[in-house]
């Protein structure tokens, strides 16, 4: 094409490539601007949550303003009723838990349905995620009891369990999404140098798709970090997480506004650092092999 | 490796068993709700504590309905997992029927349940046994702005009327100086909108159900008191009226958004108080207003301490609720965190203070009413349940919350005041039905 050019078309070229650049770079602005206003938006409420932990209770419930003395009187009102460190503690414990659990477990079981898949794989797979669509509160009763005949209420062995059970379904089609992206090949070729299944998947399985474990872990972390239904019913004092802890600022008869957005904001804390952190990896893993 | 692997699930399973075993022997677990009194009682601990070494406290403080949700399951499937429970006077009958509560007929002299309010005992007591002992206690009474009233010339009667009411929330409605003539709750749930909203329909003559457990729901004195409440709150109330419970209007009547409230008496300290409302030096109280019958028309709550059967320390849960709700108690709180601070509602000895009286203004406002408000004889005309603003059934938090809604989409416009009763008779209907009160 640029062989038939003319010397006439280049000027009307420069001004047509002038305008498609202009084109694209407003494309590019209101991608811009629409990505951070959906940011903004997404952000607002966590924002003013963190803004409100800073006025008083007065303050809190007043016309909205942007401008106050803060204070960090509701943080030390609210450390000085319950202790922060062993409900932080508890859902560190919980959250990793659970997800070292359910990772041990997924994995062999993703890796069978994924690479020896039988006719029945994927209505296991849809069975698996249905138990998903039930209301946890539809099964509080029969858990609780078989809790208590275990010793399990208030427990954080209890706890785990349970956030286990109930992350397992994402993550086990999480890792079988990843898994079924990987060339069966490569697996045969181990196959064929004389690798155990076990060493097949720790050797083979396990490095290549690391960045789909990663991003599934983090996302049963985060899942467990934020679960309340579970965490408020199962537990008392002893086994309490972040969760129980907000929940014990709330109230329907009262102003504890100021002091609830600051429980909130210490409970949020560790696992927003953590989401920041560990972002990049998180990406990478969720679109890992969609570019494919 | 998988030794290895498994260490840390081992570690964890290890962390979690000591964590629960760490508890000493009298160690009791109670369950409390989020609210001023409940916070102070907390922070009393040490206090408790001391006196008896021998007993540790451990608090699990939850929001109200989560609370409610929590330890219904632990009751109903014995869990033990709580000691003490903070539970209202619509669960306390209830569950000692069931067995679920320790009686506590075993109080010392030293105790003087006598000076108990009797309205409020009679309300956490079952075949004339007490079940629970009483924490606060709350009826409902109006609160208004003395000068907005001053302003438009108002004075208020000993006994408003609420056509009396309607009429001035006329006068004080001013949208563009943003006061509302009246706020009301209009959020709905049984303890939202419907402990309003029954309290209304009583002093209308009306009742939940007649004496065969027959539900009254679109008879001609709900009808009247529904639209009664859904034009002047749509005419006076505040914009959003439907998603207002207590503390949004708490909230509006403390920044001097509403001329009047009509709402629970625990309110009045926090208005009271200069640092929580700007409003406080022009704050006048008034009975509850009344319509064709005084019966009924405020309510009484209380928030109360029990022992669930399946604790396992009953004796020490024991020894912390006479403590938690004695003269002596009040009088600590009184000492300590002044007396517009103390319990109301419990004790006749608190009310016969001087000092409360000089402190508290609202204080024979609110004994007046909760003495008044007889849970067992709340309506016109004769009913077969306890309650004020409930009715004493297991089924009523849902037939409530149910008919909460309807009467709120009522107010919202979203559907007529006889099409939401017809439709809410029927729902409670069905309900009735199926728990085999009727046929």
């Amino acid at each position: 094409m640029t062989t038939t050019l003319s010397h006439k078309d280049a000027p009307m070229d420069a001004a047509r490539g002038n305008a498609a650049l202009r084109s694209k770079r407003l494309r590019n602005l209101g991608i811009a601007v629409l990505g951070w206003s959906v940011a903004l938006i997404i952000f607002f409420p966590i924002f003013w949550m963190i803004l409100t932990g800073f006025k008083t209770e007065a303050e809190a419930i007043a016309e909205p303003s942007l401008f106050f003395s803060p204070t960090l009187e509701n943080y030390h009102d609210v450390q000085a009723r319950a202790g922060y460190f062993n409900f932080a503690w508890n859902s560190v414990v919980v959250a990793f838990g659970s997800t070292l659990l359910a990772l041990l477990i997924a994995i062999p079981s993703a890796y069978s349905m994924a690479f020896l898949p039988t006719k029945r794989t994927k209505g296991t797979l849809l069975w698996m995620l249905s138990t998903k669509m039930l209301p946890p509160v539809g099964v509080l009763v029969p858990i609780y009891l078989i809790f208590r005949d275990l010793g399990l209420l208030d427990t954080l062995t209890g706890l785990t369990i349970v956030y286990t059970l109930m992350n397992l379904p994402i993550v086990v089609w999480m890792l079988y999404t990843f898994f079924k992206d990987l060339p069966q090949d490569i697996l045969e070729a181990g196959r064929m140098d004389g690798a155990s299944t076990l060493q097949e998947i720790v050797y083979l399985l396990m490095p290549l798709t690391l960045p789909g474990i990663a991003s599934t872990g983090l996302l049963s972390v985060i899942l467990s970090w934020n679960e309340s239904f579970w965490s408020l019913n199962l537990t008392t004092s002893q086994a309490a997480p972040l969760p129980a802890y907000i929940a014990s600022f709330s109230s329907p008869e009262g102003l504890f506004w100021a002091k609830l957005s600051a429980a909130s904001t210490m409970a949020i804390a560790p696992i927003l650092v953590f989401g920041w952190l560990t972002q990049k990896q998180m990406v990478r893993g969720l679109t890992f092999g969609a570019v494919k | 490796m998988q030794r290895h692997r498994l260490f840390p699930l081992a570690a964890l399973a290890a962390l979690g068993t000591t964590a629960a075993t760490a508890a000493q022997a009298e160690t009791i677990t109670i369950g409390t709700v989020n609210n001023n009194d409940m916070v102070i009682m907390q922070s009393l601990t040490d206090v408790f504590e001391k006196a008896h070494p021998d007993i540790t406290l451990d608090w699990v403080v939850l929001e109200e309905n989560v609370l409610r949700q929590r330890m219904t399951t632990d009751i109903a499937t014995q869990g033990g997992q709580f000691d003490v429970m903070t539970i209202g006077s619509y669960e306390a009958p209830i569950w000692a029927e069931r067995g679920w509560l320790e009686p506590l007929d075993d109080l010392p002299e030293s105790y003087k349940a006598d000076d108990l309010l009797k309205t409020v005992r009679d309300g956490l007591s079952h075949e004339d046994t007490l079940h629970a002992l009483p924490f606060y206690a709350e009826s409902s009474m109006m609160y208004y702005r003395k000068d907005l009233f001053e302003q438009a010339g108002i004075e208020m009667s000993e006994q408003p009327t609420w056509e009396e009411v309607r009429s001035w929330a006329g006068k004080l409605h001013d949208p563009e100086n943003e006061v509302a003539g009246i706020c009301l709750r209009g959020k709905p749930g049984w303890g939202e909108n419907m402990a309003f909203v029954s309290t209304l329909v009583n002093t209308f003559g009306g009742r939940w159900f007649d004496m065969d457990w027959n539900p009254e729901i679109n008879s001609k004195e709900w009808q009247e008191a529904v639209s009664f409440y859904v034009n002047l709150l749509n005419d006076y109330g505040p914009a959003g009226a439907s998603s207002n419970g207590f503390n949004e209007n708490l909230a509006l009547f403390s920044r001097g958004s509403c001329a009047m409230w009509v709402d629970a008496t625990s309110a009045a300290g926090k208005l009271f108080d200069p640092e929580e409302s700007k409003v406080a030096d022009q704050l006048g109280f008034a009975p509850a207003p009344i319509a064709d019958t005084p019966k009924g028309s405020h309510w009484l709550w209380s928030w109360a301490l029990a022992i669930p059967s399946s604790s396992d320390s009953t004796e020490a849960a024991k020894t912390f609720i006479r403590w938690a709700t004695s003269q002596e108690y009040v009088k600590l709180v009184a000492e300590r965190e002044g007396w517009t601070n103390v319990p109301p509602g419990t004790r006749e000895s608190t009310y016969a203070s001087e000092r409360y009286q000089e402190e508290a203004p609202f204080a024979g406002f609110v004994v007046d009413a909760i003495r008044e408000a007889d849970p067992l004889d709340s309506t016109q005309e004769p009913n077969p349940y306890v309650g004020v603003q409930f009715v004493g059934i297991p089924q009523f938090q849902s037939i409530g919350t149910q008919v909460g809604q309807m009467i709120a989409s009522a107010l919202t416009g979203q559907v007529s005041v006889e099409q939401a009763l017809d439709s809410a008779q029927r729902a409670t209907e069905r309900t009735m039905e199926r728990s085999g009160y009727i046929e």
